[in-house]
């Protein structure tokens, strides 16, 4: 087992550092974050202009200022290379990105957990009562509202429910927070009261990632439990007497399960996706704002950031699912 | 001549005339070509033909209605501010004056260009990478397939939005090219999947012993094989980038004004869900109706296309 992971991550850091590369070159040839110093009037002098440049390292190749992103090895101000743990400059004045992005990482990890938590979960209930009554009215409309969930822009959801909570708050006297990741006098809160205003915060944005995506797995799920419960030992189950939960929970779930487990990782990918937009709308401080806060300042280290956590978190979401196959898969062994 | 000899005679006749037998063959209904096939197949799904029929009518709506409809998507002094939907202006007033309708017709047309361009390029990517590295395997396929892997550990709205953000100034254009620059992974792990199991069927075989190049199989006899799949993926690529352009152009970073998308008309209308909904509902149920009917489509498509599938639905 160990050495599985070991051996899988072996094959995944070069795939993630051809990703970086692949997306700093990218990131390095589309946009120039010098460009409003340069056409400024009055013009800005050249000086300036320069010492902006060696403070970016913008007056390296840019094969070089990845190399150096990467590891730090030749950089003169002490601020940057990844394998050291340092993020690089950034554009928007003295921020540091890997204090920013750390901060902001926790708070969108709850998010994309939470939502791909309750996500599966949905998918799950709902593909196998799907399958259970296949093409009855519960089975039809549930995949009509599934093909509606995949037809739903994020963003488009996400404003309704914001805005359906903040009517709900006015009329029903409801509490739905509508704003934020936590309350402003979060900082003074402890125990009980923080956490729930944590959960609080939570359940409109988890409830607008999961809607969004949870149809995708439940087709999945309602195809191979529909495989698993027409296949013969089922029917050697259902033969030897076993009661129907039994057969249902046991024989039938476990195996049905498996195919689903390998969309845990495409749920990360898509919750994480879904996050830029959520949080955009919900006006979260979180990884998602920070990305679009940070291509709109063109701070490429910003952005690589990002992209390094992102890639990350959708390889470790990966393993854990080839993980889990284990598990539920008696018949795998990893070794 | 007795009677037996006669029937022998009316069959040779028949053969030698190529005249329809009347033994056993003649049983049969009339012959029907696998295209033939497999409209009739897609007739069958009813949900798909009426998703058809919608989602042509929505691209004459996107096409054909702004040059008969006597607005545009710009402002414009004559139209009064923020009217509930009218005969005059059936989707309503923006407080500055332009006609939604006029919004929604360009917005559509903007969207579907969109759509349309990211499934030409993504097949035609996809397709072709998947089946050289089917087809070749050994060491350029593992190269190939690592770029795949690679371009896939980032989710695909990120890296769009990236570019997007970067290059700035985008058009419709510059968006279909970014999306369809980074959409094409899925096609290509599909096409090389079937390419593999393809390539080693006899007629492959047979092509080649009669002097076809890699080339010519590959594209002439390979590809064709999997145009089913491709099809039906093209169409969930179309669905795919129309939500990605949505997405990007509600952050900020796709179509830009004074150009118009569905995307960009959500946002301007974000905070009008209650006090003036036909901003915010009529572009949003736009592309769900388009992304929804674009998915029955290619499930019908799915179904049609596969010479498995049975000519008799439950």
């Amino acid at each position: 087992m160990l050495v599985y992971v070991l051996r899988r991550l072996a094959v995944t850091i070069p795939v993630l550092i051809a990703a970086t590369f692949f997306t700093f070159v990218l990131v390095d040839l589309s946009g120039d974050p010098l460009q409003e110093l340069r056409f400024a009037t009055p013009p800005v002098p050249e000086a300036t202009i320069r010492a902006r440049e060696v403070q970016l390292y913008l007056d390296r190749p840019t094969v070089e200022r990845y190399w150096l992103w990467l590891t730090g090895i030749g950089d003169t101000h002490g601020d940057i290379g990844i394998l050291q743990g340092k993020w690089g400059p950034s554009t928007q004045g003295a921020m540091d990105i890997g204090t920013e992005i750390g901060e902001r990482f926790v708070i969108t990890l709850r998010l994309v957990g939470a939502a791909t938590l309750f996500a599966l979960g949905l998918a799950v209930v709902t593909g196998v009562i799907s399958a259970v009554k296949q093409y009855s009215i519960t089975d039809n409309s549930l995949t009509f509202f599934g093909f509606l969930a995949l037809a739903m822009p994020t963003f488009w959801l996400a404003a309704l429910i914001k805005e359906a909570g903040i009517w709900a708050n006015q009329n029903l006297g409801t509490n739905f927070a509508t704003l934020g990741a936590t309350s402003p006098l979060y900082y003074r809160m402890e125990g009980w009261e923080a956490f729930m205003d944590v959960v609080l915060h939570l359940v409109l944005p988890t409830l607008t990632l999961m809607l969004t995506g949870y149809a995708a797995i439940s087709r999945y799920q309602r195809a191979s439990m529909l495989e698993v419960l027409n296949s013969d030992y089922i029917r050697l189950a259902r033969a030897k007497g076993l009661p129907n939960r039994v057969v249902m929970r046991r024989h039938a779930l476990r195996t049905a399960l498996i195919p689903v487990v390998t969309l845990a990782a495409l749920t990360v990918s898509g919750a994480l996706t879904g996050a830029v937009i959520t949080e955009t709308v919900f006006r979260w401080r979180g990884l998602g704002t920070f990305l679009t806060q940070s291509i709109a300042e063109y701070d490429a280290f910003a952005v690589m950031a990002f992209l390094l956590l992102a890639g990350i978190l959708v390889v470790a979401a990966n393993l854990v699912a080839d993980l889990l196959y284990g598990v539920l898969d008696p018949r795998i062994r990893y070794d | 001549m007795t009677d037996l000899e006669k029937r022998d005679l009316t069959i040779e006749s028949a053969v030698g005339q190529d005249l329809p037998l009347r033994s056993a063959e003649a049983i049969t209904t009339e012959e029907r070509t696998q295209f033939q096939m497999i409209v009739t197949r897609f007739l069958r799904h009813k949900v798909a033909v009426g998703s058809l029929a919608v989602f042509i009518l929505i691209v004459l709506f996107a096409f054909v209605g702004p040059l008969l409809w006597r607005y545009d998507h710009t402002i414009d002094r004559s139209i009064p501010s923020d009217e509930p939907p009218s005969w005059d202006h059936p989707f309503g007033t923006t407080r500055a004056g332009q006609d939604v309708m006029g919004q929604v017709m360009r917005g559509t047309q903007q969207t579907l260009k969109v759509g349309f361009l990211v499934a030409l390029l993504t097949t035609g990517i996809g397709a072709t990478w998947g089946a050289i590295a089917g087809f070749y395997r050994g060491r350029i396929d593992s190269i190939m397939m690592r770029i795949v892997d690679v371009i896939i550990v980032i989710p695909i709205l990120v890296v769009v939005l990236v570019l997007a953000g970067f290059t700035r100034g985008t058009t419709w254009l510059s968006v279909a090219l970014i999306i369809g620059l980074f959409g094409w992974t899925s096609t290509a792990r599909v096409v090389r999947g079937m390419v593999l199991s393809l390539r080693e069927q006899e007629f492959v075989e047979a092509s080649r012993a009669m002097g076809a190049g890699d080339a010519r199989i590959i594209f002439r006899h390979l590809l064709p094989n999997t145009a089913g799949v491709i099809i039906v993926d093209a169409t969930l690529v179309i669905a795919t980038a129309i939500l990605v352009e949505a997405a990007l152009s509600f952050l900020g970073f796709g179509i830009q004004i004074p150009d118009t998308s569905l995307g960009l008309l959500i946002q301007n209308a974000q905070t009008a869900v209650f006090t003036r909904p036909w901003l915010f509902y009529i572009p949003g149920i736009f592309i769900i109706v388009i992304v929804l009917t674009i998915n029955f489509i290619g499930d019908g498509l799915r179904d049609a296309l596969d010479p498995k599938q049975q000519m008799v639905r439950r």
